[in-house]
């Protein structure tokens, strides 16, 4: 279960996020090899891009092993914070320590870790169509969304694949429905969101900080 | 004064026509006469109506003298601004002023499987005495739409070259004439079912043997997508109309080394268009057309209704020209139509239908024709003496071919055949006839233990399996002489160790022992490890690529090639054997020139299909690597696909195998016709197979392919191949193909 918090916490969490809004990655050689470092610390790097990830981010480094000169490329946008300058055409060893990016967080990167944090985020067991479960879509029509309490044993969802419909049964902590992040009659793969679930207290706490970091956030 | 009014509009269209097409040669010249005609516009109603048509004669007039003065000065970048002009003639209004009445097939603008793509069922009459004949033709072409952006610009999707074929198979058991208007700037590019390439190679295997008259009409010309409706008995061009490889603006991509969105400078656009010969004059003299229908100065648009007059008359005449050609009783009409041209028709009467040996000897003509095409655009190295040799060995193998098949083994197999039904039917008779007495022995002395029938299949009866003792040959690749570890491709997604090269180009055959990705290898490893030693005997070496059209720099780029590869063309075609079987093979390979094909490599394929035929062997085609159609020899290149697709049509017709197997790169132009058209098709494992490239789809259609797009794994799901093949696999498979493929009697039926 998620930590669970006040009003009184949103100010601080914020404040929190702002005080760092960075996530930082650090770099470790993969192999032994002959390392030839290609940044500056300070320098600014690009992730990998493209509809299929298909365009490399800044080369980092090469690590030349046998004769083969293997470049390494920046996973994500960033910042150089951190260099070891000390081991530009040194022989390493695996999972040595090179560089670290500092990436600084998007608005909608803080969000969903902050929904990370306080929601129990249910994802798709298997590639498929999913649906709320008869009774409780008649239920969120009633009565809304964030209003509807599901306990573990409750039906929630229909999985349906090649016209073959399983029910889910939640198995969670009880909790109110938070947010649907599926579609009806949309194929959802594996392992993506399909709901986040909190516990009926803290439904306007997150509400109110994701909010407020929607209209405070730069 | 409505009259006037429409006169006006129609001058002012006329000027911007004029502009649109040739306004730098005229500068501000225009402008006045634009001027005068704004203020005839906004006076339309003050001026009396013999001044207003006072003014516009003298602009009319003077418009003329322009249009006059361009139409001389036109050069060919300009009939490329006049065919893509919204103002032009398209495929519609062709077919309501040429054709008396027309249904259109399968599609209404939108609601259309392709809009690009028309399919119509028109008749067409004319007038002999006081009697009027009307014929049924199928009319195929592609629809500009004057510019209506759902055509796409009359750019032909895979499932549009479908309906075409469809609808050709239509004329086909209809027995109605074809005539097939391209306006086409080349094929949409994408490879969802049916492929782009493989629908064109479909559509040119069809038409290849279609028995039914085909003319087709040129407008806009453009490569691939043009042959996908453009294999024909006659093919007309219009004056003002472009037939080329690639666009002009395509070719000064590739000149100048474009990066991906960077615009071509017009100088090099122009250069490049020069230089394709593209226009129907350059056509005409390169033999890739038959006929120029004259257009009206600047071409025809869409209400040039004199024009429209005109094409009636040449279209009835050239599918007359075409019947008669293979009519039995048709001399004195076929004179007749020679001596008078279109000037006088009106006394003769062609039917368009033709009986069954009619219509072989149109398919033959057909396929003559192309086999004729571009003969001379390519050099034969070998001394006239080595030739009377050749032609010498040809003819006595032709004798010998003729004697062992069809004097001995085709009687004797016709012989064979008949005893096995004989046999057969006897076999039933004595059944009916000992099964009364089988019965009566049976009752009375029944038998003691159960039988078991046997069932017996008829079965092949092949040689034992042969041991493959092949070991390389102790060929030994030149890429493993390094001596260091190379990267996969795919280490980060399947954590595949770093390889040693040495190793990975001997032992492992340039395959990645973890994930199964296959590095490339050099052509010579296939000839060295795929064949049996010393089996590989080459023929038609000397038959060399030249320069055919003058293309500006090439002929150095040309010596540098068959420098480093101390070859004379992209191609080597050479007989094999692989365990012990004979066959045929053709081999394009990317050293030369990245595998293009052009006049010189399109005969040496039209040959080796022949000789495959003659000496009734399987015909592998072995697709190292093909960037496509040679740019540099324009429509020579091009007129390949078709000759190459009927030399293939004709080679199984006649009963071969033919097995393509694609490695590395194949794109585009090969893969549309004498590839895409093999029943059997196989690819190596990490090879990619395509029409176009990913570069060229994202700037003809603006979306973004992934990077697997053309992955040998995509065309199989696809349905473009039939297998992939492992490459240390290669030979086994290859046998098996062969042996099941092939048969009892291997390769002909």
């Amino acid at each position: 279960m998620k930590p669970t918090l006040g009003f009184e916490e949103i100010e601080k969490v914020i404040a929190e996020f702002k005080r760092n809004p960075f996530q930082n990655y650090p770099v470790f050689t993969p192999h032994t090899g002959v390392v030839s470092l290609k940044v500056k610390k300070g320098d600014k790097v690009k992730g990998t891009s493209g509809k299929w990830l298909e365009k490399k981010g800044t080369l980092l480094y090469t690590l030349t092993r046998q004769g083969n000169v293997k470049p390494f490329y920046a996973p994500i946008e960033g910042e150089i914070t951190d260099l070891k300058k000390e081991l530009e055409g040194q022989f390493v060893e695996a999972n040595t320590y090179l560089l670290t990016i500092r990436h600084r967080l998007s608005k909608e990167e803080t969000i969903n870790k902050i929904l990370e944090k306080f929601l129990d985020i249910y994802r798709a067991p298997e590639t498929a169509k999913y649906y709320l479960a008869p009774e409780l879509s008649k239920k969120i029509e009633q009565k809304g969304l964030q209003q509807i309490l599901i306990q573990p044993g409750d039906e929630f969802l229909v999985m349906s694949r090649m016209k073959r419909d399983v029910t889910l049964v939640y198995d969670g902590q009880p909790g109110i429905i938070y947010a649907l992040y599926f579609k009806p009659n949309t194929t959802i793969a594996q392992g993506e969101p399909l709901l986040g679930i909190c516990p009926p207290e803290q439904a306007e706490f997150i509400s109110n900080l994701v909010k407020k970091i929607q209209l405070e956030w730069d | 004064m409505l009259e006037l009014e429409k006169k006006v509009l129609f001058l002012q269209k006329r000027l911007v026509y004029l502009m649109d097409i040739k306004g730098e040669l005229f500068g501000d010249r225009l402008v006045p006469l634009q001027n005068w005609l704004d203020t005839l516009k906004s006076q339309l109603y003050t001026l009396s109506a013999a001044e207003l048509k006072d003014s516009l004669d003298k602009i009319a007039a003077q418009i003329y003298l322009y249009e006059k003065e361009a139409e001389e000065k036109l050069t060919p970048l300009d009939y490329v601004r006049i065919v893509r002009h919204p103002f032009r003639m398209t495929l519609k209004d062709i077919l309501e002023n040429v054709y008396d009445d027309y249904v259109e097939l399968g599609g209404e603008d939108e609601c259309n499987i392709d809009p690009a793509v028309i399919a119509a069922r028109a008749t067409i009459s004319r007038k002999v005495g006081n009697r009027i004949y009307t014929y049924q033709v199928m009319v195929l072409g592609h629809e500009k739409g004057h510019g209506e952006e759902f055509r796409n610009g009359g750019s032909a999707k895979p499932w549009g070259n479908a309906k075409a074929l469809q609808f050709m198979q239509v004329a086909e058991t209809e027995g109605i004439p074809i005539h097939s208007y391209i306006f086409t700037p080349g094929a949409f590019p994408i490879e969802d079912y049916p492929g782009a390439a493989q629908q064109i190679a479909r559509n040119l295997y069809a038409m290849a043997g279609l028995k039914v008259p085909i003319i087709s009409f040129i407008s806009e010309g453009g490569s691939g997508g043009a042959e996908a409706i453009g294999l024909s008995d006659l093919r007309l061009m219009f004056s003002h109309g472009y037939y080329s490889v690639i666009s002009p603006e395509g070719a000064a991509a590739i000149e100048g080394k474009l990066k991906e969105g960077e615009k071509a400078p017009l100088d090099l656009v122009r250069r490049c268009a020069e230089q394709l010969k593209i226009t129907a004059k350059d056509n005409l003299e390169l033999g890739t057309i038959d006929r120029i229908i004259q257009e009206p100065p600047l071409g025809a648009k869409s209400e040039d209704y004199a024009f429209f007059q005109q094409l009636k008359k040449e279209v009835i005449k050239a599918t007359d020209e075409v019947v008669l050609s293979v009519k039995s009783l048709s001399a004195l009409r076929a004179y007749h139509l020679k001596k008078n041209g279109l000037q006088d028709t009106s006394n003769i009467y062609i039917r368009w239908e033709l009986n069954e040996k009619e219509k072989q000897k149109l398919v033959q003509k057909r396929r003559q024709k192309y086999r004729a095409m571009a003969r001379n655009f390519y050099a034969d190295l070998r001394s006239p003496w080595q030739k009377k040799v050749e032609e010498v060995k040809n003819y006595f193998l032709r004798v010998k071919t003729y004697f062992y098949f069809d004097l001995l083994k085709r009687p004797r197999r016709r012989l064979e055949r008949i005893g096995e039904d004989i046999k057969a039917e006897a076999h039933v008779i004595l059944s009916y006839f000992f099964s009364p007495f089988i019965q009566l022995k049976e009752r009375f002395f029944p038998p003691k233990q159960k039988y078991y029938f046997k069932l017996e299949y008829e079965t092949e009866v092949y040689e034992t399996e042969v041991e493959d003792t092949q070991s390389n040959n102790g060929y030994v690749s030149p890429l493993a002489k390094v001596d260091k570890t190379i990267t996969c491709p795919n280490a980060e997604r399947c954590g595949c160790y770093d390889i040693w090269i040495p190793d990975l180009y001997t032992d492992l055959c340039g395959i990645c022992p973890n994930c199964g990705h296959h590095f490339p290898l050099e052509y010579q490893w296939y000839l060295n490890c795929l064949f049996d030693k010393n089996s590989v005997r080459e023929f038609n070496a000397e038959i060399a690529s030249i320069n055919p059209l003058g293309y500006e720099g090439f002929d150095a780029k040309l010596n540098q090639a068959k420098q480093k590869t101390g070859r004379h063309s992209a191609i080597i075609t050479f007989d094999a054997k692989v365990m012990g079987i004979s066959l045929v093979v053709v081999m394009l390979y990317t050293d030369f020139r990245g595998g293009t094909v052009g006049a010189a490599e399109g005969e040496k394929f039209v040959l080796a299909c022949e000789r495959a035929r003659l000496l009734r062997r399987p015909l592998l085609a072995y697709v190292h690597g093909t960037a496509g159609i040679r740019i540099q020899e324009g429509t020579i290149g091009v007129i390949q696909m078709p000759k190459c697709t009927v030399a293939v049509r004709e080679y199984l017709e006649a009963g071969g195998l033919y097995i393509v197997v694609y490695d590395n790169n194949s794109y585009a132009g090969p893969v549309a016709s004498f590839l895409g058209c093999a029943p059997y098709q196989f690819a190596i494992r990490s090879s990619r197979i395509g029409f176009a490239g990913p570069r060229v789809i994202r700037e003809t259609t603006g979306t973004e392919v992934p990077p697997d797009y053309h992955s040998a794994e995509n065309a199989l799901k696809r349905g473009h191949i039939q297998g992939i093949w492992d490459r240390r696999e290669f030979r086994k498979n290859l046998y098996m193909a062969l042996r099941t493929m092939g048969g009892k009697n291997l390769y002909y039926r």
